[in-house]
């Protein structure tokens, strides 16, 4: 029998907002333990939630970039649970007024595009952390309690494993140039769960679906939906159900392992939070968030390849992060060569990166130093060979690099007279290959080039070095 | 009268509410609770057709703070009135023993 | 010194005129605390040395001119207060020596320089009219020590009757505070919802709680609403408006004013006494020059199953945060996170707010939320506009704040009819949000007082003291003063 896939994924996003979403205090991560605490974070009795606005702001900013209707009357309410990092044993959260639905991303998997549903997107606080010690014991911080989180629930529109990874990718890009939160997997301020179902081709109902959990990563999110896929065929082929089960992606294995079996869907008796009041977010209130909203990917792409000439694969690449790109725009902002720039950072600068396990912002050379260099290369100054050594060290060192270059004595030479008289002592030097050369081995030229610029330790300007040397030998 | 929650469903809400239930509690509660809820049912006599759901006493809208971090408490205060604590985190037992 | 005959304008006079002092003032409010509470048991935690220093503090000062400058008074102890002990009337609390922070109302106390000497007695997180249901002790009524003061604010009632203190902060979330005060003939506030900030206040159901003052007179009730009301930053739920001087509209002119009487708070179930005593009010106030009118809340006798569903609904999750995780008492026998939670939480909270939880979680669980809980929002909406309709005509309600004077201490009864009877003056007004005020209108053959309740429109608490005022000075029932008797 031939499947198809079906997948659905379930987005956690931290804000990164200066303050908690419902308590003063500081939203930042790696503090020591229950330092970045107060009464309201600790479910104090007597204690009431406060609403931060920017919260709302940066929520709202989101699910606008996931192109979300935003919700005119919306209002938070109380999800039932105990757990020891829950200290309300209720989360504040959106239940049926979320403050963004309906949106939608765009995708391009093996060169097609494709749109994926965004059901919703509404706000709640994140829980703290509990930590499984092993002695019997759990230790509980509260650091992270309150820090303003979206959830982002997409339709189940994906059909692929690499859809879903695709989609990760966009959402994360996405929401990185909206500002509104660092979505680093590393420091959970973006964690996601992923459905997955298969259903015979040709059926519309959905078959069961499993939930992935502890996937600490994109590729893991693909790995973990790939063996899911498999697995899920396999029960299927064999006659039996697939279970409505939660699953646990092993590292180590690859492999999916099961954690409990869902049997009735959990009681979370929300119902309306009465401590806080409704917002009415009126079109003026949408308008200026709107107006907030910088550049998204897909805008800058088109732009890229409309307004600057570059080719889709470049702009695509130089659009997948907001650090690369603005690194981009700020290094051709004095009109600098936008394909030149493209070039470098596709190149050696992202080679240096992957190599050295590094970010952007963690190099020494800036987007100006980089335009300086490629105004010096396009100037004559430097050689495209004498620039990579440039290069080399603004990466480690930073540096302007026109004192670099000066410093160095690494200019071109460019003077007629000085290059004439150095051809002409490597012509004396090389008689063969002169011979060679007028007997029709062009190639013998090369090598007369290659001697020119060891002499000149590279610095000699190459296009007056090919014109004096074919003078030069054609003189002899 | 006519009894509408069952014992088990009794034990259930002590699950959910997570408060430990002897028998005779339960037996208890369950008397209790479907002589409450055959009171409220009263309220089905009321016709309540578009009648919106009131959840505040006062009509307030868009209610908000700025975005100003503010240090409160110690590390130390948020400890102080712990049952149990270690490392400056709040110490329970795991799930299973 | 004995404070019990004077108002705080007076008392305040003579602090000015340097004929006491405040450690007078506080001295004789422990004094009598140390006479009169072991058969009271109006507190829970008296706090001597602390308000002794403060006292000493106050006196050393040159500037007297704060509103409450000296006055001795108490708390609730569902209201949190920094550095003493809060125990909410439950055991789970009963280690719960350092809240961390002082309620918004505790700070304006402060702040207006009055002296808090302790914390009172109430039903286990407010749940109960009678006190029983505290885990710690039963307050006794001061007119007579074999009755209930009320409840759940009867530890605030009966402090305030029998002088031990010149006032007292009560929560009301169906009564908690009108109920007990109508018990032991003294004047309980329920302002507006949202008058009072509720930070500090431990929530027993969010959209229905208010803290309000209990005290002799009408005139010192609004001198300490004055001081604990207004927009709170800490609680989105408080209102914006202004805060009037409500000790300054006490005109005594009621004429003109126009009076609804609801037919359903005088039904059958009202003891003949109290009817009688209300209808002596309503004729005083004609001879005051107001008129009044019988006028239908129809919706009323729903009331008190709405309340129920609401308030049960709210509590189950506002005591939810009793785990034993961060305060509280946890479980000794707690091996593992669930019994932690079970084991904490069955131990500690007693046998009505138990069942009150499971109420609650009943109307809020899938499957039963629309016909119960969404039921009773709804219904509330009706309630609510029942007291629209009459107060687009009249300015103020009036009738009894209950049905009949305090029952005997163990006296437990289930009887529905009476149940409602009890519930349906007092809980449509924390449904709808509007303020009301209990003051004392008489007393029963047996020497027990009853309280008439005034009820305005939202923010019109300066017309509930009007009124309430007006009927005060042109009665003696303020006067009279408890004997602390009975068969004990």
């Amino acid at each position: 029998m031939n499947f198809e896939t079906v997948i659905g994924i379930e987005v956690h996003v931290e804000l990164k907002t200066k303050s908690k979403i419902f308590s003063p205090s500081a939203n930042e991560f790696g503090a020591e333990p229950n330092s970045n605490v107060n009464p309201i974070d600790l479910g104090y009795p007597g204690t009431l939630p406060v609403l931060n606005e920017e919260a709302v702001n940066y929520g709202m900013k989101a699910a606008m970039a996931l192109n979300c209707e935003i919700a005119t009357h919306t209002k938070f309410d109380r999800k039932n649970y105990f757990y020891p990092d829950n200290p309300k044993a209720y989360q504040i959260s959106q239940f049926d007024q979320p403050i963004g639905e309906n949106g939608w991303i765009e995708i391009e998997v093996g060169g097609r595009k494709k749109r994926i549903g965004i059901n919703r997107v509404h706000l709640e606080e994140d829980a703290g952390k509990l930590t499984h010690g092993g002695d019997g014991y759990s230790l509980v911080d509260f650091n992270r309690q309150g820090a303003p989180l979206i959830e982002i629930v997409s339709e189940a529109d994906m059909r692929s494993p690499e859809e879903a990874y695709a989609y990760l990718e966009k959402l994360k890009n996405i929401i990185q140039f909206t500002g509104v939160s660092d979505v680093k997997m590393e420091e959970g301020s973006l964690r996601c769960d992923a459905n997955i179902s298969l259903r015979p081709r040709g059926q519309e109902k959905f078959g069961t679906k499993a939930e992935l959990k502890n996937l600490n990563s994109f590729a893991h999110v693909q790995k973990g939906l790939e063996f899911e896929e498999k697995r899920q065929a396999e029960v299927l082929l064999s006659g039996e159900a697939v279970q409505h089960e939660t699953r646990r992606f092993d590292e180590k294995t690859g492999e999916t392992i099961l954690m409990r079996v869902k049997e009735d869907a959990e009681d979370y008796r929300y119902f309306p939070e009465p401590d806080l009041v409704p917002l009415y977010i009126d079109d003026a209130w949408k308008e200026r968030v709107r107006a907030s909203i910088p550049e998204l990917p897909d805008e800058r792409r088109k732009r890229y390849v409309e307004e600057l000439g570059l080719p889709e694969y470049d702009a695509g690449v130089l659009t997948s992060t907001k650090e690369m790109s603005d690194f981009f725009e700020a290094t051709i902002k004095d009109g600098i060569d936008a394909k030149q720039a493209s070039n470098w950072l596709m190149g050696d600068i992202s080679g240096y990166m992957n190599k050295h396990q590094k970010e952007l912002s963690e190099l020494a050379i800036t987007p100006e130093s980089l335009g300086k260099m490629i105004q010096l290369i396009q100037d004559g100054t430097i050689s495209s060979k004498i620039a990579k050594r440039v290069f080399a060290e603004l990466v480690e060192k930073g540096g302007a690099p026109e004192q670099i270059v000066e410093e160095k004595g690494w200019a071109q030479i460019s003077d007629e007279g000085q290059l004439t008289e150095i051809i002409t002592k490597v012509l004396d030097e090389n008689e063969q290959s002169v011979n060679d050369y007028k007997e029709g081995n062009k190639r013998a030229l090369g090598h007369l080039v290659g001697q020119v610029m060891k002499a000149t330790r590279g610095q000699a300007n190459p296009p007056m070095v090919n014109k004096i040397l074919v003078q030069e030998i054609n003189k002899r | 009268m006519m009894s509408h929650v069952s014992e088990d469903k009794v034990k259930q809400l002590a699950d959910m509410l997570r408060i430990a239930v002897t028998e005779e509690e339960a037996t208890r509660y369950t008397e209790h609770l479907n002589k409450m809820v055959d009171y409220v049912k009263c309220l089905d006599e009321v016709d309540t057709d578009g009648v919106e759901p009131m959840t505040h006493a006062i009509e307030l809208k868009n209610v908000m703070r700025d975005d100003e971090p503010k240090q409160w408490i110690t590390q130390e205060q948020a400890l102080k009135n712990a049952p149990d604590h270690e490392d400056g985190q709040f110490r329970v037992p795991a799930i299973l023993d | 010194m004995t404070f019990k005959k004077h108002s705080i304008k007076e008392i305040e006079k003579m602090l000015h005129n340097n004929e006491i002092t405040v450690k007078d003032l506080v001295e004789s409010s422990l004094n009598r605390i140390k006479e009169v509470d072991d058969q009271v048991k109006a507190f829970i935690t008296v706090d001597e040395e602390n308000a002794l220093k403060k006292a000493e503090q106050l006196d050393q000062q040159t500037n007297k001119d704060a509103k409450l400058f000296g006055i001795p008074g108490a708390i609730k102890d569902n209201i949190v207060t920094k550095g003493l002990r809060t125990t909410c009337g439950s055991q789970f609390l009963s280690n719960f020596t350092d809240p961390l922070y002082d309620a918004t109302v505790v700070d304006k106390l402060h702040e207006a320089e009055a002296v808090t000497v302790g914390k009172l007695n109430m039903d286990e997180f407010a749940m109960g009219s009678t006190t029983e249901n505290s885990s710690y002790q039963t307050t006794h009524n001061p007119w007579n020590l074999d009755h209930v003061p009320g409840g759940s604010s009867g530890g605030s009632a009966a402090a305030v009757a029998a002088g031990e203190v010149l006032f007292t902060l009560g929560t009301d979330t169906g009564g908690s505070i009108r109920q007990p005060a109508a018990f032991c003939g003294v004047v309980g506030m329920k302002p507006t919802y949202g008058r009072v900030s509720r930070f500090g206040a431990v929530a027993f159901a969010s959209s229905l709680d208010q803290v309000g003052p209990i005290t002799r007179t009408v005139e010192d009730n609004a001198r300490i609403l004055e001081v604990i009301s207004g927009r709170d930053k800490m609680d989105m739920t408080s209102a914006h408006e202004d805060v009037p001087a409500f000790s300054e509209g006490l005109t005594g002119d009621i004429k003109g004013l126009k009076i609804a009487v609801p037919k359903e708070y005088l039904s059958e179930a009202v003891d003949p006494e109290v009817k009688e005593a209300v209808m002596n009010a309503l004729k005083l106030y004609e001879s005051l020059g107001a008129t009044w009118e019988e006028v239908s809340l129809p919706h009323s006798k729903y009331a008190a199953a709405v309340y129920y569903i609401i308030s049960s609904g709210e509590a189950s999750a506002n005591l939810a945060r009793f785990d034993g995780v961060r305060y509280g008492v946890r479980s000794e026998k707690a091996k593992n996170m669930l019994d932690m939670f079970r084991l904490s939480r069955s131990e500690g909270f007693g046998d009505e707010v138990k069942k009150r939880m499971f109420l609650g979680a009943y109307a809020l669980s899938s499957g039963n939320y629309e016909a119960y809980y969404k039921k009773a929002q709804q219904v509330r909406t009706l309630i609510k506009q029942d007291f629209d309709h009459v107060f687009a005509n009249y300015d103020v309600i009036v009738g009894p704040t209950t049905p009949t004077p305090a029952f005997k201490i163990g006296e437990k009864n289930f009887d529905p009819m009476v149940v409602y009877a009890r519930d349906v003056t007092t809980v449509p007004i924390n449904l709808a949000g509007v303020p009301a005020i209990s003051v004392p209108c008489g007393f029963s053959k047996d020497g027990l007082p009853f309280g008439l309740q005034i009820i305005g429109k939202h923010f019109a608490e300066q017309t509930v003291y009007r009124v309430a005022h007006a009927f005060e000075q042109a009665t003696d029932f303020h006067k009279t003063l408890p004997q602390l008797g009975g068969a004990q």
